[in-house]
């Protein structure tokens, strides 16, 4: 067997594709006729010095991917999978891999040292392989030079895969230690220090004691400096990933480090080679996501999360930091607009110029100023470019008092610029520029704006002109006009200045969505965004012209689904279009169908728009049919109990979405259908509940559907049981228990982290609107008393939510909200039991008194439906 | 082991509207199943009925447990609908809506205990709704008497009214025309939540808390035309009833409403309020027309000799409580009291009550000849020999027929209204009448819990 699995890992990577597809089927076979046999084989083939590199890397990948997955499900059977081979075959397994490490062949090496962090992953959560760590460092300090990296480069690979509590404080310190020598000068071999610093970055995480000892701190800090100075660029470059994942993940003990990480950033700013200057960069970026964050959070809560210190490392550097980033502004490269992927010291600079900005508000326009002044109007584009971004970047986050006047001058000059600059460059960010004013100088909430209706109509001429302009311009007036639009959008009734130019602006978007070259720079999805938004915040007088714009929407609908014989490159670009265009129907059927005087007249496309969206089910791609079901979910809102006729047809896309576990937000949006669907139809949906409930329950029992889509499934529930009421009686075996035993394994959230419990809320939230709704639907019914039984456990569940610290205002609302339900509905026969439950005394006062006026509300009414039902 | 690409979002927006669009329905969705909630919360318990909620409740003999009236399907019928209602059906409907006191006519027992007392201020009063962004109060017979903004829940377009559209406020009020001010006597309906079946001590609570909270009990404004205001509400002791009987209040009294803590607002006549006046809280003790006089004299000569020109026998209508013989009576003009009562398809006279009292009985040809049909609404006057009791129940009444009542009354008195009135000519019950009351419960209480403090 040995001689033949060699044969066919390399057929499996042969050229020839009838001879890679018989020795795929050959590996197929082999595992499933004997795991422990074809996994012992491939880490024998992996060890075996004398096997060809390309079957050698391909048994060890093969290995790699035996125990692991992306996706959740399948990754848990391959854990318990591997857990349950027996010892002898795994202790052989872990010696070929361990072997490996000191191999010749480097491919190998690496081969391994993934393999063995996959095992290492699986098993030190179980306390198995205890002695793994102690091999590994004694690997360190007895052989050559190779096998120490591959070592140490093992030991990264672990620290990325394994979570820290895993792994006792006894041998992180060890791992550190041996990392950190590593790392050190003192190191002669280069790949040994590079594997070393790349595996410090991983084992950072596992580092919380070390950096609260200051001598141990001070050391890995010194260690990572020095490693900034390596002749080696990869070594640097490591060296300030490094950096930056100290900024974010010890920033706090950063202070007595700032100043010299300050000298060593700006040197490579000013010099280094582009990888390592972009790091270098992104360590100030880094820094000022974490001080903005815990602003932030000054701003929301001062009694809060007090023991977060922001240390103003931004504000104290600004006067270096400022001119170090306004350099880089200069570094643009030629064409970088057009280039999706581009990534360079230019763009990094800007980026955090406006992260500073964000950071220390108004401080930062005295100091930006004078660059602006004296580079715009400069012969050489490259210094009008960077000013405008200099510009552009700076609008957020100083005070509208202190930008609006600066804006004011300069709105002209850039609407100038938009359009006679002969630069493409400096028209497109320009445009963004202007993009940036409207987004944040613009809009209700401001007192004053820099639009006025003495400037509003150039500024519009200049954009619809723009618009014409090359793909990745034009796409940036597009911008423009979504936040010019978005300004407006809380205007309220009263007339929108955009209504006189209403209709030129729809043609001028809808020509920009047409044109040939709108797939270049994002164009036309851009296009499509922008025309989105201008519907979405239009008033009434201009819903006509909306209107007109509907049976174009569906004639370029109906055209991409007769486009026949089309290449795969062309039909992804056709789903694409799709997908746009059930979004911009959509929206419209949002608004039209939200107002009553533009409902009864949209309404005559609904047959026309039913029959698009049905065909659109027929294409393979998943946006488009997400699309196209968030705008049923609208249309049948819209229609109401009209949307009846269209069931017999839509029922079974409505079921094919319910079952589409792979493309989760397809199945989740389709939840979120069915409640729309029960909201229009009410009783009428009865005859398809029960396929609905059906897949509706296996979902939930499924542990391949995406956790996301679980809280709304159980809401769903309580949706068809407002709609159908009493009907839903013959559901009640079903959803009850489900709904009980998911309520028990949620009355807790001792020990989870914050992920987790947002989730777990969710899910009570979930099932607590699941309660509600049954309640309701119930109420009036004489099978009212079937409910009766349930009732205990409710309220068990309920009073043990009352004990819970985690509980957020949504589902306090939810809970509250659930325990009037009950008594609403039960009335009397429950008056002993709500009598005696904490949810409805402590819990309720609680509620009454909260500052959310959600919760309160909920509370009173919950307050009185307890009264009614505890005094008759 | 790759770190993350750093690469960071370049002149973009940092939400794509896809996700925009995502969250946009799932925030109607959201709002949506909110406002279903909430319709049904404030469906079934809620729901002003129509018809007599009487005739729904057919006992279940099947059910062991017992029905609550609550759990009778509800008539799907509310204020806004009845708000569409027209001409009669509109006075009908919304003349059922209101709870009536009963007049006093002898003073409950445990009356500190379980009754609060207020001073009634004079005016009309009207049932005020707030719905959608208007508020509109009606007349006791469905009229309406203002439509205007109000700072209620929903009671203007101005607010930003943090219910949905469904939710609407119901108050029992008097409008008290000296100071342009609803007096609000008593709470339906908040923000879409029934208050029916709570109880009065619940009822007052919540009003006193909620109303001062909307900024209903301001000053007028653009969007809230008229003050609102609350009444001081007193436990029915010492204290409370004088406090109420004497206190000074802002609006003119028109007698002492007295309320049971435990009732349920009940709509129609209940014996659960009650309605007591004097000479020293109310000037109108003695019954009197709209603008607060006493029917003029000139009216009742013109009736007079009309009913004389009449065949008189036929006139007169007979109460035979104990199937007594009872004697024709001549009408006295000194003596003018109106009585009005329903003329039922069989002669009948009958007050407002549920179940109604029989006050008398006119002859059919009489009937016939008056062009009078069933469910006319007729005015008499007391005779001279009134009302005569037996063990304290009624046993003659001395009417005669004056003639059809006002277009504007939706229904005829109650039994309890006219006794009042006429122990008010007669023997008068007194505020030392309800002092003792209190005083002899008292001690009796006392006594009873040295008996359980020993026992």
């Amino acid at each position: 067997m040995a001689m033949e699995v060699t044969q066919i890992l390399l057929n499996a990577q042969a050229v020839d594709g009838s001879v890679r597809k018989n020795a795929e089927e050959n590996l197929k076979q082999f595992q499933e006729q004997n795991l422990p046999s074809f996994f012992i084989s491939l880490a024998g083939e992996l060890a075996n010095e004398e096997k060809p590199v390309e079957s050698r890397r391909l048994a060890g990948l093969i290995l790699k991917n035996a125990l692991d997955a992306k996706e959740q499900s399948r990754k848990y059977e391959l854990v318990q999978r591997w857990l349950s081979l027996d010892v002898v075959t795994k202790v052989q397994i872990k010696a070929c891999l361990i072997k490996t490490l000191s191999s010749p062949s480097s491919d190998a090496r690496s081969t391994a040292s993934q393999v063995i962090a996959k095992v290492a992953s699986i098993e030190l959560p179980q306390k198995q392989w205890p002695e793994l760590v102690g091999t590994l460092l004694s690997n360190i300090h007895q052989l050559p030079a190779h096998t120490k990296q591959a070592t140490l480069e093992t030991l990264g690979y672990i620290c990325e895969e394994v979570s820290p509590d895993a792994v006792d404080q006894d041998h992180v310190n060890k791992i550190l230690t041996a990392v950190i020598q590593g790392m050190n000068s003192s190191e002669a071999n280069n790949d040994v220090r590079l594997a070393a610093t790349r595996a410090l970055y991983n084992a950072l995480g596992f580092a919380q004691a070390n950096f609260s000892n200051d001598m141990e701190r001070d050391y890995i800090m010194r260690v990572v400096c020095e490693a900034t100075l390596s002749p080696v660029v990869k070594i640097r470059q490591a060296a300030f990933e490094c950096l930056v994942a100290v900024s974010s993940t010890y920033y706090e003990k950063l202070a007595p480090y700032i100043h010299d990480i300050f000298n060593i950033t700006l040197k490579a700013v000013n010099g280094d080679e582009e990888p390592v200057a972009l790091q270098a960069i992104e360590f100030w970026s880094s820094i000022c996501d974490e001080e903005i964050d815990i602003l932030d959070e000054y701003g929301g809560d001062f009694s809060g999360d007090s023991n977060i210190t922001c240390f103003y490392f931004i504000k104290q550097a600004l006067p270096l930091l400022i001119p170090m980033l306004l350099d880089t502004l200069l570094k643009q490269e030629e064409d970088q607009d057009q280039d999706e992927g581009a990534w360079n010291i230019a763009m990094a600079g800007g980026t955090c110029l406006g992260l500073v900005a964000r950071t220390v508000g108004d401080e930062i326009i005295p100091l930006v100023l004078p660059f602006i002044e004296s580079n715009i109007t400069k012969p050489l584009w490259r210094q009008r470019e960077a000013a405008t971004y200099a510009f552009g970047s700076i609008l957020e986050g100083p005070s509208p008092d202190k930008l609006i006047p600066l804006v004011n001058v300069a709105l002209n000059f850039m609407l100038t610029a938009l359009v006679k600059d002969p630069n493409n460059h400096v028209k497109d960010t320009t445009a963004w520029t202007l993009g940036r004013m409207f987004e944040f100088l613009h809009g209700s909430t401001l007192d004053a704006s820099i639009i006025t209706p003495s400037n509003c109509q150039e500024i519009i001429t200049v954009l619809l002109h723009s618009m014409k302009d090359v793909p990745n311009v034009a796409e940036k007036a597009c911008g423009a006009l979504y936040f010019l639009a978005q300004g407006y959008e809380d205007m309220g009734p009263s007339a929108s200045p955009l209504s006189p130019y209403f209709q030129d602006i729809l043609q001028a978007i809808y020509a920009v969505t047409r044109r040939e070259d709108a797939g270049e720079s994002r164009l036309r999805t851009a296009a499509y965004e922008t025309l989105n938004e201008v519907v979405r915040c239009s008033t009434d007088e201009t819903a006509s012209i909306v209107m007109q714009l509907v049976p174009h929407i569906m004639m370029e609908l109906h055209q991409t689904l007769e486009a026949q014989k089309l290449s795969s490159d062309e039909r992804e670009k056709q789903n694409e279009l799709q997908g746009l265009l059930c979004g911009c129907l959509q929206v419209i059927i949002q608004k039209l169908g939200s107002s009553d005087a533009t409902k009864y007249a949209f309404l005559q496309f609904s047959d026309q728009l039913m029959g698009l969206f049905l065909r659109i089910f027929g294409s393979i791609s998943a946006t488009a049919h997400e699309e196209a079901m968030l705008a049923i979910g609208a249309l049948a809102y819209a229609t109401g109990s009209n949307f009846e006729k269209y069931m017999p047809e839509f029922y079974r896309y409505l079921e094919m979405g319910l079952q589409n576990f792979e493309d989760y937000q397809v199945c989740a949006i389709t939840v979120g259908v069915v409640g729309d669907l029960c909201r229009a139809l009410e009783d009428k949906i009865f005859p398809y509940c029960d396929g609905i409930m059906t897949q509706l329950l296996k979902n939930l029992s499924s542990n391949q559907l995406h956790r996301s889509v679980k809280p709304p499934l159980f809401s769903c529930f309580g949706d068809i049981a407002l709609a159908i009421g009493e009907n839903f009686d013959k559901y009640l075996m079903y959803t009850m228990p489900m709904l009980q035993n998911a309520a028990d394994l949620l009355a807790h959230t001792s020990g989870a982290d914050d992920d987790m419990v947002e989730y777990t809320n969710f899910l009570r939230n979930g099932i607590l609107e699941a309660y509600s709704g049954i309640f309701q639907g119930f109420k009036g019914s004489p099978k009212t008393q079937l409910l009766m039984p349930y009732a205990p456990r409710i309220l068990q569940f309920l009073d043990s939510l009352c004990m819970e610290e985690n509980m957020d205002d949504v589902l306090m609302k939810t809970a509250i909200g659930v325990v009037g339900d009950l008594a609403d509905t039960l009335g009397s026969s429950a008056s002993p039991l709500i009598q005696n439950s904490v949810s409805s005394k402590d819990f309720l006062n609680k509620c009454l008194a909260s500052d959310n006026s959600m919760i309160k509300e909920s509370a009173e009414w919950a307050k009185m439906a307890i009264s009614r039902a505890i005094s008759f | 082991m790759a770190p993350s690409d750093h690469r960071r979002p370049y002149k973009r927006p940092a939400i794509s509207d896809q996700q925009r669009r995502r969250d946009h329905s799932l925030l109607r969705q959201a709002q949506n199943r909110l406002d279903a909630q909430q319709r049904a919360r404030c469906l079934a318990s809620s729901i002003l009925s129509l018809e007599n909620p009487e005739t729904d409740s057919v006992p279940d003999l099947d059910s062991t447990t017992g029905q609550e009236q609550s759990e009778v399907p509800p008539k799907e019928f509310d204020v806004r609908q009845a708000s569409k209602l027209r001409g009669v059906e509109a006075r009908r409907w919304f003349a059922r809506q209101l709870m009536l006191p009963e007049w006093m006519i002898d003073v409950p027992d445990r009356l500190s205990r379980d009754w609060y007392v207020f001073a009634r201020p004079a005016g009309k009063r009207c049932f005020v709704v707030s719905s959608n962004g208007a508020t509109v109060s009606r007349l006791r017979n469905g009229s309406i008497l203002h439509r205007f903004p109000s700072a209620l829940p929903s009671g203007s377009r101005s607010r930003d009214a943090s219910g949905t559209s469904q939710s609407y406020s119901i108050m029992d009020c008097i409008f008290h025309e000296p100071d342009q001010t609803y007096y609000v006597i008593d709470i339906l309906c908040w923000r879409g939540y029934s208050l029916y079946d709570c109880s009065a001590e619940f009822r007052f609570f919540w009003l006193n808390s909620k109303l001062a909270e909307s900024g209903a009990c301001g000053p007028p404004s653009q969007y809230h035309r008229y003050r609102f205001s609350l009444i001081p509400v007193y436990n029915c002791d010492h204290n409370g009833l004088s406090a109420a009987y004497m206190g000074a209040v802002p609006y003119v009294k028109d007698g002492l409403l007295f309320y049971n803590k435990e009732a349920k607002y009940q709509t129609g006549n209940t014996p659960l309020a009650l309605v007591w006046k004097d000479e020293n809280c109310s000037q109108y003790v003695i019954d009197t027309d709209n603008q607060g006089n006493i029917p003029i004299q000139q009216q009742e000569h013109k009736i007079s000799i009309d009913c004389l020109s009449k065949e008189r026998d036929k006139m007169r209508s007979i109460y035979l409580p104990n199937s007594d013989i009872l004697s024709l009576y001549i009408w006295n003009a000194n003596r003018m009291k109106w009585v009005v009562l329903e003329l039922q398809d069989d002669g009948k006279l009958n007050t407002s009550d549920d179940p109604p009292v029989a006050f008398g009985c006119l002859d059919s040809d009489f009937v016939h000849k008056s062009g009078l049909h069933s469910g006319n609404l007729l005015r008499f006057s007391i005779g001279d020999n009134g009302l005569s009791f037996m063990e304290e129940r009624l046993d003659k009444a001395d009417l005669c027929y004056i003639g059809k009542s006002n277009r504007a009354r939706a229904f005829a008195d109650s039994y309890s209204k006219i006794v009042f009135q006429h122990m008010v000519r007669h023997s008068p019950l007194k505020m030392d009448d309800f002092l003792s009351s209190i005083t002899s419960s008292d001690d009796q209480e006392n006594q009873l819990n040295d008996i359980e403090m020993t026992g």
